[in-house]
């Protein structure tokens, strides 16, 4: 199985499930930064994926990467958004079915190597019901986030 | 029969552990245990703490958008959702039969997505247990432990997995929210380009495969009693099984044997599983309680998923599998293997099965062609059912004259282990936890048990910083008595 195959330089992974009200907002950041980014996109600059939650494979995503960004929402973060650096860690996401971004980062570290440079962007999110939308607050959030971070990946893709 | 430990005569003077949320298991549970005061088990519960209310969401819905909508069930086997709601709702569009291209690329979608669910439970979930011991340093027991112990083994883990979700999204359209599979048919078939691409893989991926196999024979071999007798409870088994009775984990009819082998029923055709099973409920848990009708609900629970498949079958129609299934089933000759580590090893050999299918699948014509939908008589009323990575899995609709879904019924593989779970975990807690001051070593023998079935439990809502992991130990009025945390330390 190929791991390393031509691929954009900044891959943005979205984390969550659509219907289950606020936890949709690392699915709706990547709907909109496709938008958003069509250039970028089509330029083979950026690479926009979005899963239910993290695993073990989503390491092999990250190979031949420059930069990591996950999305995903939070109800720990400050609203609007908190955005810092990942580092891999070995942390108790492990024992669970679904792994954290430092995580899959320590798994890439371990199957492939250094793991590219990561963030996280963490979106505040509060209603996680199934069934429900997006709540008021969380669509607010978002559309901060995202105005935060097409700004912040443009700049990196200028300074390539 | 149902264990006595299902109930305690009176609550009122044990103290209670509650082991919350389970790790390494899919959704949301937690155990209860009940002690008195000399340490002695009272009760054990495995008890469902998440109430998904999906069948009510999908009620009012447009029936054609039922299989993508139901893919949101599960972060883990969305593609099981995703093919046994398109098989419902192929007798309401009067798709009988789906065309050979429609049947052979969803069943490549099938087999990629047991492939990499058994993958991801084997390696990620179950391996740190079976590698390392159950009340091993937990610091290490963990897929990061494998990683570092066994790093080859580990890597092989992560490949089948990704291999597997590399056949979804070729068939699905996407990796997920695929939208390969519709009523009637597939709208999309596999280029040339995409089966070679998966090609190229599947000299290695048979080789992981069963050298899977081979690991999983060698720890059974290592610790043969604790492999053959840790939580093991006798039950029936149910299953899909295919025509000629082969291993089936696509289509078939329902057949179900008792405890010794003996069967209770077969042939059963899907449309038909409420003549056969039937639903109770408990006032302490969310999940339903299925059983055998004709045995009724204290001796008619039965096992579903990789055990109960692969014994309540009479082959399989692949030469690798099938030769390390007749290796399982000589450990134990001429009697049925109820021992819940024997999940891992069945699991693996339909692992190894997959991945020949998938081979198989890649080379036949029919997953290129064009003939992609069929229809026919408009029908009212449709049941699904498929042989999910954890078991029988049931979707069963009513549609009205609007097209939109009245009535939906779903029995997932985790609801018809529910009993089953519940009679292990009792078993384990009077082997291991009875007379003895628990400790995390201990209770994590519970959560073995637990995981063995690879449960599904919930849905995959999940956030940052979400995710605790406690178990908790209070006396009979309430006190907490003592804390553990899953990492070591004490809060």
């Amino acid at each position: 199985m190929t791991l390393s195959p031509a691929r954009p330089p900044l891959l943005v992974l979205g984390v969550g499930n659509p219907s289950r009200g606020d936890d949709a907002l690392g699915s709706l950041f990547i709907e909109r930064a496709a938008e958003t980014l069509r250039s970028e996109i089509c330029a083979g600059q950026v690479e926009l994926l979005t899963d239910y939650q993290l695993q073990i494979e989503h390491a092999l995503d990250l190979v031949g990467r420059e930069r990591i960004v996950f999305v995903d929402a939070s109800v720990k973060a400050e609203a609007p958004y908190q955005y810092a650096r990942v580092q891999p860690e070995r942390d108790e996401s492990f024992s669970t079915h679904a792994m954290s971004p430092a995580a899959v980062l320590d798994t890439h570290r371990t199957v492939v190597g250094e793991p590219p440079p990561a963030w996280a962007l963490a979106i505040r999110g509060s209603r996680f019901e199934l069934g429900e939308g997006l709540s008021p607050a969380a669509a607010v959030n978002l559309e901060a986030a995202l105005r935060f971070f097409v700004d912040e990946a443009r700049s990196f893709l200028g300074a390539r | 029969m149902t264990s006595p430990l299902e109930k305690a005569d009176d609550t009122t003077k044990l103290r209670r552990i509650v082991i919350e949320p389970l790790s390494r298991v899919e959704g949301h549970g937690k155990v209860t245990i009940l002690l008195d005061d000399q340490g002695k088990v009272h009760q054990v519960r495995l008890h469902i703490v998440e109430f998904r209310g999906f069948e009510r969401f999908i009620q009012g819905r447009p029936y054609w958008e039922v299989p993508v909508m139901v893919q949101r069930l599960c972060g883990i086997c969305p593609v099981s959702h995703h093919l046994a709601s398109s098989k419902a709702l192929d007798l309401v569009v009067g798709a009988r039969p789906v065309t050979r291209t429609a049947e052979k690329v969803r069943r490549l979608m099938h087999y990629g997505q047991i492939l990499q669910s058994h993958a991801l439970h084997f390696y990620h979930l179950a391996s740190p247990d079976l590698l390392f011991g159950f009340d091993s340093d937990v610091a290490r027991r963990n897929i990061v432990g494998v990683l570092a112990a066994f790093p080859e083994v580990a890597r092989q883990g992560v490949m089948l997995r990704k291999f597997g979700q590399e056949v979804i999204r070729i068939t699905a359209g996407k990796r997920i929210h695929g939208t390969g599979s519709v009523p009637g048919g597939v709208n999309k078939s596999v280029t040339k380009a995409e089966s070679d691409e998966l090609l190229a893989s599947m000299k290695d991926v048979l080789e992981w495969a069963r050298a899977s196999v081979r690991m999983v024979v060698g720890l059974h071999a290592a610790s043969r009693e604790l492999y053959d007798n840790f939580g093991t409870v006798r039950s029936s088994v149910l299953s899909l099984v295919g025509k000629n009775g082969e291993l089936d984990l696509y289509d078939g009819t329902l057949r179900a044997r008792d405890a010794d082998g003996t069967i209770i029923f077969d042939g059963v055709d899907p449309q038909l599983y409420r003549s056969q099973l039937k639903e109770n409920v408990r006032s302490w848990s969310y999940m339903k309680f299925p059983f055998i009708g004709s045995l009724g609900p204290d001796v008619g629970w039965y096992k579903v998923g990789p055990l109960a498949r692969i014994q309540n079958c009479d082959l399989i129609d692949t030469p690798l599998a099938e030769a390390a299934r007749q290796e399982f089933l000589a450990s134990s000759p001429g009697k049925l293997v109820h021992a819940p580590l024997g999940f891992h090893w069945a699991r693996m050999i339909e692992m190894l099965h997959s991945a020949e299918v998938i081979e198989r699948l890649l080379h036949d014509e029919d997953i290129h062609g064009d003939d992609l939908v069929s229809t026919g008589p408009r029908a009212s009323e449709g049941v699904g059912i498929i042989e999910a990575p954890r078991g029988t899995l049931i979707h069963h609709y009513e549609v009205d004259s609007q097209d939109l879904v009245t009535m939906c019924n779903l029995i997932v593989s985790t609801t018809h282990n529910n009993q089953a779970m519940n009679e292990v975990i009792r078993r384990v807690a009077m082997q291991y936890l009875d007379g003895k001051e628990p400790t995390e070593g201990l209770l994590n023998h519970i959560e073995v048990a637990i995981r063995a079935f690879d449960p599904c439990l919930s849905c995959a809502t999940h956030a940052l910083g979400k995710m605790p992991l406690i178990v908790e130990i209070v006396d009979a009025t309430g006190a907490r008595v003592d804390r553990l945390v899953r990492n070591g330390e004490q809060l």
